[in-house]
């Protein structure tokens, strides 16, 4: 059952309200505040921008995964017409004296220094007037490497004799508890994280069965159709301004400082609207290279990549999962191990925290007395993986969720009970010791039970088309510890804008956040401005990452209406000779208990005497956390909130050729309260059609490090045509405690759960296990003709 | 033009007289920026496949990254920011307003302008051709069902003028 939708809401911390009121602007599915120049196409893209005097960076790639650079000739470059600039690693160096860049490892340099690690790699940049020029200069820029051994699966990486990525670890201190990883040599490992909780030995040998199995899932991208682009301007007398299309403007502010080491002060980071983003614009992607080489020709400086070249540059962890797990017949299970090695490419990127935040939920969303968790961030030679839509989460249900159903039809239990038995309930101590609140897993599997109409017979057909149904739920940690900041401004005329990081890359951030300032604000939040991120405007910010914003941001522009609003009620207060606790902010205007009424203009003039002036509140918002024990991964305090994401599929596959057509797909989520309930359905149901892709056909596929499908000709992602016509969500609310108005993330919630609910229905329909992923005709089929004890050949 | 690799093209844009001079390769969507300073028409996977930079030549729909700019000589050419007229959106845009048809709106030019041509070539379109037309637009953000309820929308409110 979906619990009703009107939560009451948390008094503001200064409760000054002189009664609990309805919440107006929270919980409306209020219209796109940038929707008109959305469809007039108007709408402001970093892609749009050119700056007077521009050049345009083209990049020489490397065309080897591994090995030695002997020589870099230049001069064919440097003789077209035209080119302005040919910028090699030996450029950066004079003006970057340590240029290795990332989040987790200073690993990954701005142009590539004696070595490539992996196809695709950046050398060299030529620099033009025209793209074309540049283009061809680039092309003709000429490289020779001395081969050297390259590794690609994760798990051969991990092992000892593998040939070295990475001579030595370069964790990038920023993670206190990476640290000891420094100076590590002759490993590809660039992370091992654990989790111990019982004893699992003892719960194996206590289960009445133990299951064991081993699923993958391949590299997959994001896709983004804005590219990710960038440009860089010198700004007099010394600063440097970056327009960059990121998703996490204060950390390229930090990282582009601490490259030059300038002082943040000098580096302005700015964004507009996102074309989409997924964790592809996270971090530095091109912001240090158009930085370089805008300081290098003192003139402004843009690369925009192609949607091949986004295949080189970002994708998301293949990985690899062991999961044993022991069971008692009666379907509880008492003890699982999970071993998962996460493929993160030639640089570490964001892959470490991928490895560790997501790796910690790979027991699932259940109660398990005896759990060892093991987490391997491995470097290889392929394109670096980051964070993409999930963080880790859909490749870790994948594997607990496919062999659930593995269990439950191997104890004949129904699926949806064994879930029920075992799910993580609150007050209950999760894996790693922290103690379950704020969410309700079973609320999520009622009501995929009740839209799945589960209890109901189902026909699963006969002949060569069959039918199946599955269902999968999943769990995800928010990442911690991050901060927000906002700032509210009331200006003279009375109107407000919100000051924030938080970047609009589609999930409707804008139009969220301004309702959370318009409902503590009492005015509509059609009138808020949301100023998007400015380094020199907007105050620090995490990222907009990880289902984080409404959560952390909107906490943050929760607390900073409120400092405004109550600066509103002194001014209101003085005048009507009231104390402020008998006003509240309504329709723009404080008004008081007694009838006393002041529009937020009139308060403005109260207090300037002129209209002018400004009122600012300032919020920020950090939540407790707890690292945890680094032998055990115990903390009491691991996350602020918890997602709990399911789905339910129905599908048919046509034995004969192993096509499945998803029929019917359901995605539930517990999304706290919903602030702007339609955009909720729309992030659920986009994300989850998103993971439909991952399921169904999406796959990078490589040869000796290069991709062989680096193009949307070749590598499918889903159109109209792919759409399950029965494709709904369920919004599932339960306030959360600290939530603001009760609300939680949801961006990445539909992901998790698609994949194996879809393959469920699958084992359902004609009962094969297939352990990876996408569920392509070829594998399906050749599953199906292998358990029927005629398997397909290969090929010749 | 002294610059043999240059050509001097004529064309309607929008509704007006427009003039430009291009090179042999360069497309619809490197001109519509480079000279008119319009973005709606954007490109994405440059291969023609996700109709970002969808805009429509003499009332056909076509990939504006692969169509050379020197093919638009003498043609009508219609992009997203013609659409509207002096500030009111055009029906098919009220609809993707109203239904919220787009998500980072990056791919939404390109679905309106196929919507447009769909909605011309069939102003009650079956739930088959709707299909069949946007099949190849792409929207990444998975937006699609909102699109289609704005389609479906725009397909009635244009019925009724």
């Amino acid at each position: 059952m979906t619990p009703p939708t009107a939560p009451v809401a948390p008094p503001p911390e200064t409760s000054d309200s002189p009664t609990v009121r309805a919440l107006r602007e929270v919980g409306r599915s209020v219209p796109r505040l940038e929707g008109t120049a959305k469809v007039d196409g108007s709408v402001e893209y970093i892609y749009n921008l050119r700056l007077p005097g521009m050049l345009h960076g083209k990049i020489h790639r490397s065309s080897i995964a591994h090995g030695r650079i002997v020589r870099i000739d230049t001069s064919a470059a440097l003789a077209v017409e035209g080119v302005h600039a040919v910028v090699t690693a030996g450029d950066v160096a004079t003006l970057v004296a340590n240029p290795y860049y990332g989040p987790a490892f200073h690993d990954q340099p701005i142009l590539a220094i004696d070595k490539v690690r992996h196809v695709g790699e950046p050398v060299a940049v030529a620099l033009a007037t025209d793209p074309h020029v540049a283009e061809e200069a680039a092309n003709l820029i000429e490289v020779e490497y001395e081969p050297l051994a390259a590794v690609f699966d994760e798990v051969a990486a991990a092992r000892p004799d593998a040939p070295v990525v990475h001579d030595v670890l370069k964790p990038a201190g920023t993670f206190t508890d990476l640290k000891y990883l420094g100076g590590r040599s002759g490993t590809n490992v660039a992370l091992d994280a654990r989790v111990r909780r019982g004893d699992v030995a003892r719960g194996f040998a206590e289960a009445d069965q133990v299951f064991e199995h081993t699923f993958r899932t391949g590299k997959v991208i994001h896709a983004t159709f804005e590219p990710i682009v960038s440009l860089a301007e010198v700004t007099a007398p010394n600063g440097l301004t970056i327009h960059t299309a990121s998703q996490s403007p204060s950390f390229v502010r930090t990282e582009i400082s601490r490259l030059l080491g300038w002082p943040e002060n000098r580096v302005r980071v700015r964004t507009a609207f996102l074309g989409g983003g997924f964790g592809a614009k996270l971090y530095i992607k091109l912001e240090a290279l158009v930085a370089v080489c805008a300081l290098l020709v003192r003139k402004p400086v843009r690369i925009a990549l192609t949607m091949d070249e986004q295949f080189y540059t970002i994708t998301k962890h293949g990985a690899t999962v062991r999961i044993k797990t022991g069971v008692k017949n009666d379907g509880r299970i008492i003890a699982r191990e999970v071993e998962t090695y996460w493929n993160g490419g030639a640089y570490a990127d964001i892959g470490p925290r991928v490895s560790q935040k997501s790796g910690f939920t790979s027991a699932g969303p259940y109660d398990i007395e005896h759990v060892a968790l093991d987490n391997y961030a491995v470097y290889t030679n392929e394109p670096p993986a980051g964070a993409l839509r999930g963080f880790g989460i859909s490749q870790l249900v994948w594997a607990y969720e496919r062999q659930m159903d593995i269990i439950a039809h191997a104890l004949t239990i129904d699926p949806l009970e064994l879930r029920r038995r075992n799910v993580l309930r609150a007050g209950r101590p999760h894996a790693t010791g922290t103690i379950i609140g704020g969410m309700e897993i079973d609320a999520v599997l009622d009501s995929l039970a009740k839209r799945m109409e589960w209890h109901r017979p189902f026909d699963r057909g006969t002949g060569t088309i069959r039918r199946g149904r599955g269902l999968a739920i999943g769990l995800k940690a928010a990442i911690s510890p991050t901060t927000s900041t906002a700032i509210v401004h009331v200006y003279g005329d009375g109107s407000c804008a919100v000051h924030c990081g938080t970047v609009d890359m589609g999930q409707a951030s804008d139009t969220a956040l301004a309702q959370i300032a318009a409902e503590v604000l009492g005015i509509a939040t059609e009138s808020v401005r949301v100023v998007h991120p400015d380094t020199d405007l907007t105050p620090y910010d995490m990222a907009t990452l990880g289902s984080r914003s409404t959560y952390h941001m909107g906490n943050a522009i929760r607390l900073a209406a409120d400092d405004a609003r109550t600066q509103l009620l002194r001014i209101a207060g003085t005048a009507f000779g009231t104390e402020i606790v008998e006003l509240d902010c309504r329709d723009g205007a404080i008004v008081s208990r007694a009838g006393a009424r002041m529009t937020f203009r009139e308060a403005m003039l109260a207090r300037f005497a002129m209209q002018a002036g400004t009122v600012v509140g300032v919020g920020a918002f950090t939540p407790s956390y707890q690292k945890p024990d680094p032998q055990t991964g115990q903390s009491p305090d691991i996350t602020p909130f918890w997602m709990i994401g399911g789905a339910g599929a129905e599908i048919s596959v046509d034995c004969e050729t192993g096509r499945i057509e998803v029929t019917k797909l359901v995605n539930a989520a517990d999304v706290g309260t919903a602030i702007n309930p339609a955009s909720v359905e729309r992030q659920l149901t986009g994300a989850a059609v998103m993971q439909l892709g991952f399921t169904l056909f999406e796959a990078m596929n490589f040869s000796d490090g290069q991709v062989l499908n680096a193009s949307l000709a070749d590598y499918k992602i889903p159109g109209l045509l792919d759409l399950p016509r029965d494709l709904t969500a369920a919004v599932v609310e339960v306030p959360h405690e600290h939530g603001p108005f009760g609300a939680k993330g949801v961006g990445e919630t539909g992901v998790f759960s698609p994949s194996p609910a879809i393959a469920n229905a699958l084992y359902d329909a004609v009962g094969v296990i297939v352990t990876d992923l996408p569920l392509t005709p070829e594998r399906v089929l050749r599953a199906i003709r292998t358990m029927e004890n005629r398997p397909l050949g290969t090929d010749a | 033009m002294s610059d043999p690799r240059l050509r001097t093209i004529t064309f309607t844009l929008n509704g007006r007289p427009a003039r430009a001079t291009v090179a042999s390769h360069e497309t619809v969507v490197e001109v519509l920026q480079r000279d008119f300073g319009l973005f709606g028409a954007r490109e994405s996977c440059g291969q023609g496949l996700c109709g970002c930079c969808t805009v429509i030549v003499d009332g056909t729909a076509v990939s504006g990254c692969l169509y050379l700019a020197a093919f638009i000589d003498g043609t009508t050419l219609v992009t997203i920011e013609g659409l509207s007229d002096r500030g009111t959106l055009h029906p098919i845009q009220q609809a993707f307003l109203a239904k919220t048809g787009f998500q980072c709106g990056f791919c939404t030019p390109g679905f309106i302008l196929m919507t447009k041509e769909l909605l011309e070539r069939h102003p009650h379109p079956t739930d088959e051709q709707i299909r069949h037309y946007l099949s190849g637009n792409l929207c990444r953000c998975a937006a699609y069902p909102d699109i289609v309820e704005s389609v479906k929308m725009a397909a009635e409110s244009l019925a009724k003028r």
